[in-house]
């Protein structure tokens, strides 16, 4: 069965199961890296995207309930980072990266709603979001260099 | 264009651009002693399996290091770059990989920029020195009339050539051993090595460009999963596949003794195939029998042991006056990894040779293992590193290799990528070994250590691949025909094992230091960060302060009245006075300050932490609002990459101390997702301060030796403000809230 879905702007018609998790659509159906698998649980936020502009778990929600969706790749390229991006880069806001998609996506959320958050928002926003390299405190900084970045 | 063709052209185009962008930033420098042939050359001569010029006029930098998300692919690069006299931007790196690198066996211990940087230096020196001699020849002057600028040689008379024009001549130019001859730059002549440069991995891996073996998609790859029991010793009694076989997807089960696997077309399709064949597995109620948590000290000293003399002082003498003598016993939970990405890896089984992409932290050592569970021959094996999530020594990288393997092997020619589920990860992982500490100290009548005795119980840390004696690969004890355990090596000081900082680097005219090498293992374990010098200097620290109380001295004092070496005066002092130390200033019962000091293997890097906290009493929790670090690294290859290092370090080290213990019951792990085996969380991360101090001895790996006395000084801090000691980790509100009752 084919179903219809809207990743980052492009219509896909993907042949999965309707209870298929989204992550899997996502990185095999439609090649993408950003969303990670963490733990398909819905706990470390490795697999974060963008759903109806809402931060979402993508290992927790099938198919079925999912249409307009925007990963990491959405946001920007190598070539043309977006303000959230190329902030993680200036402050190196990464070690192994693994969890940076869902640091990123989080952010991205964050400042959809709210486009000059304090420190502790911040910190609240990316509570659920897990890193184990420690670089929580770069992350903070390079969302608040973003934010500055794009009020201008 | 299909999804799947789609997804592979995006694989191999942007491969170019991750390994492109391999090559700037991390951590510490190099070192070598000079006319010492570095050791990684040792058995690598070759130079160009260290350097390769390119026809696109890059050039190719080959280190058998792994990039674990340290950076050090880029400060390597920095290191050839500068030593060439090439762009940066021309350096491309290759990571571990037994086909084509030298091997360096595992990137651990931060060792990395010692072993592999040092190499690396020496073989661009001495290509360097052979590309000069051949434009000298060429154009008939002496070198040292040459100049060399970004790969361009230039002669007095201005005539110029290429390092690529020049070895196009000549192609055995670069082909001879490195004889290590040829000297390498005084670090006043660096441009790159010193600076902050940012690593050119980070942009492909945040903007979703294939970096990872999870992202590797191979044509026709089958997804596979495996199930492992549910608990250690537990044997496989029977298992009905037909309804496992018979689901969408599934093309292979996979069934060798204890060992169970399925592959699939599809991932989610795998997925399912592993519950449906959980349920129709039936397992042996054997279980091995684990310690009792709440007495994990007690249990871990009843353990059969070989226990040996680590490092003894002034045995022979009578022992000193005594004012005073102290002792005390500390504890340390066993650690998990938890890397955010469960452990994965793709095999290709392709007319008797096999490839193996994997996250390891040693692709010949693994090697070597694949091939023996695998019935093959080194040469029919090959493993590449590709980066994973981050891990912190040995976690389940190796033993999904040999899974993915296996599961290859079942349907040869069809490439297999394997990923372990979040529980097989925190269950089957190698834990950081659970450890027990007991000191004793006399104190002469002004304060001074003059008697030291020290006891450290754990079992290794050290049961990587690759070893003698067996196969250190999970699925290979579970085959129908099992492989046995490698026995534990040896590890002398001062590198040690569980003995890793044991010995301490306090001037002490007396000391005895035992290490207990516990022979039962309960649960498996592996290497963690640092081994034992966590819970060594967690113990050899918070005694320190425990002494200096009973001294009646100041902590800090109590340390530089024990310590002649001036560097570790230095980090002492510098962390201090960033942090604003105030000499006997007392806790008011919430809100304190601990320090500690740590020379990581003895031979390592310096660092000293001051760590605030605030005490809720009530709810037990431990909030850290601050910590200050000195650290001492020697010549610095990458400030920035460095500190990135040094502050995970810390902020891992708080979450060791306040939150985290693999947690069992008699019979099984318990602890196996996020809520089992919580960590520290954005609103709970302490604000870091790092100073690098300056100096330009030889660099020393920056990995590790932030955390030990980051998880000491937070101890202390405890004690400091509420005048009970914890001297159990992890400290969790159930063990504030008992000591302060």
């Amino acid at each position: 069965m084919s179903y219809r879905i809207t990743v980052n702007g492009e219509l896909h018609l993907v042949d999965a199961s309707p209870d298929t998790p989204l992550l899997y659509v996502l990185r095999n159906d439609l090649g993408l890296n950003g969303p990670k698998f963490g733990c398909g649980l819905g706990q470390c936020g490795a697999c974060a995207a963008l759903v109806g502009g809402k931060l979402t778990r993508t290992c927790s929600i099938a198919l079925r309930d999912v249409d307009n969706v925007t990963t990491l790749e959405g946001l920007g390229t190598v070539q043309k980072p977006h303000p959230l991006q190329r902030s993680f880069i200036d402050a190196q806001a990464a070690q192994c990266g693994y969890c940076s998609n869902g640091m990123i996506m989080a952010a991205k959320a964050l400042l959809d709603r709210n486009p000059n958050p304090s420190e502790e928002e911040i910190r609240n926003a990316l509570a659920d979001q897990l890193c184990r390299c420690g670089v929580h405190n770069r992350v903070v900084h390079a969302v608040r260099r973003a934010a500055a970045e794009l009020a201008r | 264009m299909t999804a799947k063709g789609l997804s592979r052209r995006r694989f191999t185009q942007t491969l170019g651009i991750v390994v492109a962008s391999f090559a700037l930033a991390s951590r510490s420098a190099f070192s070598q002693t000079p006319g010492a042939l570095p050791f990684s050359l040792r058995n690598n001569r070759k130079l160009e399996g260290w350097i390769r010029l390119e026809p696109d006029e890059t050039v190719t930098i080959f280190t058998g290091k792994a990039e674990l998300g340290q950076g050090i692919l880029t400060a390597l690069a920095q290191i050839a770059a500068d030593e060439l006299d090439v762009g940066l931007e021309k350096i491309r790196m290759v990571s571990a990989d037994t086909s084509r690198g030298p091997d360096e066996q595992y990137t651990f211990g931060s060792q990395s920029i010692e072993q592999s940087g040092s190499a690396i230096r020496a073989a661009s020196a001495e290509a360097r020195g052979i590309l000069l001699a051949a434009s000298a020849r060429r154009f008939g002057v002496r070198t040292e009339d040459l100049q060399v600028a970004n790969g361009t040689v230039t002669s007095p008379d201005g005539r110029r050539a290429t390092y690529w024009e020049i070895a196009k001549k000549d192609p055995n130019l670069l082909r001879g051993d490195v004889a290590a001859t040829a000297a390498p730059k005084k670090p006043s002549d660096y441009s790159l090595v010193g600076k902050s440069v940012n690593r050119i991995d980070l942009p492909g891996k945040l903007t979703g460009a294939p970096s990872y073996v999870q992202d590797m998609r191979l044509p026709g790859m089958l997804f596979a999963r495996v199930l492992r029991p549910p608990r250690y010793g537990a044997k496989l009694v029977s298992l009905d596949e037909t309804a496992v076989r018979s689901l969408p997807g599934v093309v292979a089960v996979v069934r060798d003794g204890n060992f169970l696997a399925v592959a699939a077309k599809r991932e989610e399709q795998a997925i399912a195939a592993r519950d449906a064949l959980a349920s129709a597995a039936h397992w042996s109620d054997d279980a091995v029998p684990l310690l009792d948590m709440a007495d994990l000290r007690g249990g871990l000293k009843k353990l059969r042991a070989e226990t040996i003399v680590v490092g003894a002082t002034g045995q022979s003498e009578p022992v000193a006056d005594q004012a005073k003598r102290v002792s005390a016993e500390y504890t340390r939970s066993y650690l998990s990894h938890a890397s955010i990405g469960p452990s994965c890896a793709v095999a290709w089984l392709k007319d008797g040779h096999i490839t193996v992409w994997s996250h390891t932290q040693g692709a010949f050592p693994l090697r070597g293992d694949l091939a023996k569970a695998l019935g093959m021959q080194n040469n029919q094996v090959d493993v590449v590193h590709m980066p994973g999530a981050g891990c912190y020594g040995h976690n389940g990288a190796d033993d999904a290799a040999l899974d993915a393997a296996l599961v290859a092997d079942a349907v040869p020619g069809t490439p297999v990528k394997l990923q372990w589920m979040r529980d097989d990860e925190f269950a089957w992982a190698p834990f950081g070994p659970g450890m027990a500490m007991g000191v004793e100290a006399g104190l002469a009548s002004d304060g001074r250590i003059v008697d030291w005795s020290y006891d450290v119980w754990s079992n290794s840390h050290a049961m990587r691949p690759g070893q003698a004696g067996g196969v250190n690969l999970l699925a290979a004890w579970d085959l129908n025909t099992p492989f046995a355990k490698s026995p534990p090596p040896h590890i002398p000081q001062p590198f040690g094992d569980g003995d890793r900082n044991a010995v301490p680097s306090y001037e002490l005219p007396r000391k005895e230091i035992r290490n207990h090498l516990l022979l039962d293992t309960p649960v498996r374990n592996g290497s963690f960060r640092t081994l034992g010098a966590h819970g060594n200097i967690f113990a050899i620290e918070c005694f320190m302060d425990e002494l200096a109380d009973v001294a009646g001295i100041d902590a800090l004092a109590f340390r530089l009245l024990h310590l002649r070496d001036p560097r570790a005066r230095a980090v002492l002092q510098a962390a201090a006075d960033k942090a604003g130390w105030t000499p006997g200033k007392r806790g008011d019962g919430r809100n304190g300050r601990g320090l500690a000091f740590c020379r990581y293997k003895s031979i390592g890097m310096y660092a000293a932490a001051v760590v605030d906290v605030e005490v809720d009493r009530k709810t037990g929790v431990i909030k850290v609002p601050r910590v200050v670090m000195a650290a001492d690294i020697g010549l610095v290859v990458n400030p920035d990459g460095a500190k990135n290092q040094l502050e995970g370090g810390i902020v891992q080290a708080v979450s060791l101390t306040l939150k985290e213990q693999v947690t069992f019951d008699r019979r099984e792990i318990t602890s196996r997702d996020w809520s089992g085996y919580p960590i520290l969380t954005f609103p709970e991360v302490p604000r870091v301060e790092v100073i690098l101090m300056d100096r330009s001895e030889p660099s020393l790996g920056a990995g590790e030796g932030s955390l030990p006395p980051t998880s000491a000084a937070l101890a202390n801090a405890f004690a400091h403000a509420t005048g009970r000691r914890l001297r159990e980790l992890p400290m969790t509100p159930e063990r504030v809230k008992a000591s302060l009752s």
